[in-house]
């Protein structure tokens, strides 16, 4: 059971003059653990992209600290696995090679590779593209791959930037269930960012809404929707519920008064 | 119930000069509004018909003397015989085959030093500071104006030729390779860096691999300036090449042995271009594609 904590952490950006910075996050503490699907949402420039590139250690923070199972974040690991908005494939790998990087970086043999990456791939259902360039998939299918290719190393945690940002209504549907689905059978915890009001509800066991500007954690909610279609596998039904409608135009009045 | 629209010309029976100004779809399932779209060989094919004809017209009447302009069958008995006896002491072979190696002998020396060191360049900026000021200084000089530093430095032997033609190379492909190592998405270096990869793994599986189509871009255009280059590097002392042997047929004003020289370069760097972009075809399918 991992646990990912941030701890009073604060982010200056440097200004550009001097004593002009500009604060992206302000004394943020927040606790994810276990199976945990926690989702940031929140209005462009509430520094959620920056708490995500806190947590992957891209970037590290002013004050405050971040731990993972009790040891400090110091850069980028595999224990923490990325999935970004834009896909970041490598395109002159196919998909294959691309599920499997992680597990060469390591120097595993590749009948090994295959075996774990082939999983990973049945696992987003693209078992029957192994063989494709990335540039002949789709969009959606880009993403299902960036999914893999992150389960493919095994990380205590997904971290998911807008990841569905950029595909259609219907595609960014069904991938929220395939997301769902990967989570319940590979029992992750996952820190998902999004803009999307009906994207959080419908994933988040713990959504936070963030405010901009310095950005700071608004309010928290502890939601079940996710589970709910785990059993049901009905998400028209959870999403025309009262329930879910009700907290939509809570969480979108909390939102927009945030401007 | 749909209106039915009086019968207009067809788009693609407008006139030329409409459709030149107006971005109008011009066939079916065509898109609207991309300039300069569609194929262009035929076009082209027809270009080079029309101007083989027209100087086959001139010069077969005679309008201009062949000292001036050769006509195309002067220029194609002169292949043969080149080809046979021989111009200033070589066959149009052996020219050929002196010029083919002294431009593929600065390109590889080229490529061995200009790719490492455009890649330095691309990833450090030591490197970048010190090599940025003098490949940015020679890169517009014409190589006319250093030919005589390079003879006075290092002689009129075949050092000084394969060296000017190399500096030509040089830096189009250094500044192409550095601008490929640049060309890497900060998310793809992310993602090899959270996937467990070491600074070195993510220079060979990331780094270089995404700067190999701009890479291969700098080849072509370096060996583009190599043949460009060639006649300047054969001026001095030169018993045998392309450059050479129109030098040569200049100053006995041997027209068609010039104009034939010049179109076996264009057709030797043409072919070597195709080359290259056949390789490029090959190593980098994904290029312009995501």
């Amino acid at each position: 059971m991992s646990r990912l904590e941030i701890r009073n952490v604060s982010l200056d950006y440097p200004g550009q003059s001097n004593g002009n910075k500009v604060q992206a996050l302000a004394d943020l503490n927040l606790v994810i653990e276990g199976q945990d699907f926690v989702v940031a949402l929140g209005p462009s420039g509430c520094g959620k992209t920056t708490l995500l590139n806190l947590l992957a250690g891209f970037i590290s923070p002013t004050r405050g600290q971040i731990l993972l199972d009790g040891k400090k974040v110091r850069g980028p690991a595999k224990d923490r696995g990325v999935v970004f908005q834009k896909h970041a494939l490598l395109p002159w790998m196919n998909v294959i090679e691309n599920a499997e990087f992680g597990l060469k970086l390591q120097g595993k043999t590749l009948t090994e590779r295959r075996k774990v990456a082939g999983k990973s791939l049945t696992l987003v259902g693209l078992e029957d593209f192994q063989h494709h360039a990335i540039y002949q998939l789709s969009g959606g299918m880009q993403q299902r791959l960036g999914i893999a290719r992150v389960l493919t190393s095994d990380p205590d945690i997904l971290l998911m930037d807008e990841p569905f940002g950029a595909l259609d209504a219907l595609t960014r549907d069904s991938m929220q269930e395939l997301i769902l689905k990967v989570w319940a059978s590979t029992r992750k915890m996952i820190f998902f960012i999004t803009h999307s009001v009906e994207e959080a509800l419908f994933l988040a066991t713990r959504l936070v809404v963030m405010s901009p500007r310095p950005g700071r954690i608004l309010h928290s909610f502890d939601l079940d929707f996710s589970r709910q279609f785990l059993e049901t596998r009905d998400s028209r039904a959870i999403k025309s519920g009262p329930e879910y409608i009700e907290l939509r135009e809570e969480i979108f009045s909390i939102v927009r008064n945030q401007g | 119930m749909p209106t039915t629209t009086s019968p207009e010309k067809r788009p693609d029976q407008q006139s030329f000069l409409r459709r030149f100004r107006r971005p109008g779809i011009s066939r079916a399932a065509e898109e609207f509004g991309v300039p300069g779209k569609g194929r262009s060989l035929l076009i082209s094919v027809v270009t080079a018909v029309l101007i083989l004809t027209l100087w086959w017209v001139v010069a077969g009447m005679k309008l201009v003397s062949p000292l001036f302009l050769p006509s195309p069958a002067d220029v194609w008995r002169q292949i043969i015989e080149v080809g046979s006896d021989g111009f200033g002491g070589a066959s149009l072979w052996k020219h050929s085959w002196i010029s083919v190696c002294r431009v593929f002998a600065a390109f590889l020396a080229s490529c061995l030093t200009a790719i490492p060191i455009g890649l330095a360049m691309g990833m450090s900026r030591i490197f970048r500071g010190i090599f940025d000021p003098p490949i940015e200084f020679y890169r517009p000089i014409p190589p006319l104006a250093y030919l005589p530093l390079i003879i006075i430095w290092f002689g009129i032997g075949e050092t000084s030729k394969v060296l000017l033609i190399y500096l030509a190379c040089f830096a189009p492909m250094a500044l192409s390779t550095r601008a490929g190592v640049r060309s890497v998405s900060v998310e793809q270096i992310h993602a090899a860096y959270s996937l467990g990869a070491t600074h070195a793994q993510v220079i060979r599986y990331v780094v270089l691999r995404a700067a190999l189509p701009e890479i291969l871009t700098g080849m072509r255009i370096g060996i583009g300036f190599g043949w460009t280059t060639l006649v300047a590097a054969e001026m001095v002392a030169a018993a045998a090449g392309l450059g050479y042997m129109i030098l040569n047929a200049s100053e006995f004003l041997v027209t068609d042995v010039v104009v034939m020289g010049i179109i076996v370069i264009g057709l030797i760097a043409l072919l070597s271009d195709l080359l290259m972009r056949t390789i490029e075809r090959k190593l980098v399918p994904w290029k312009g594609k995501v």
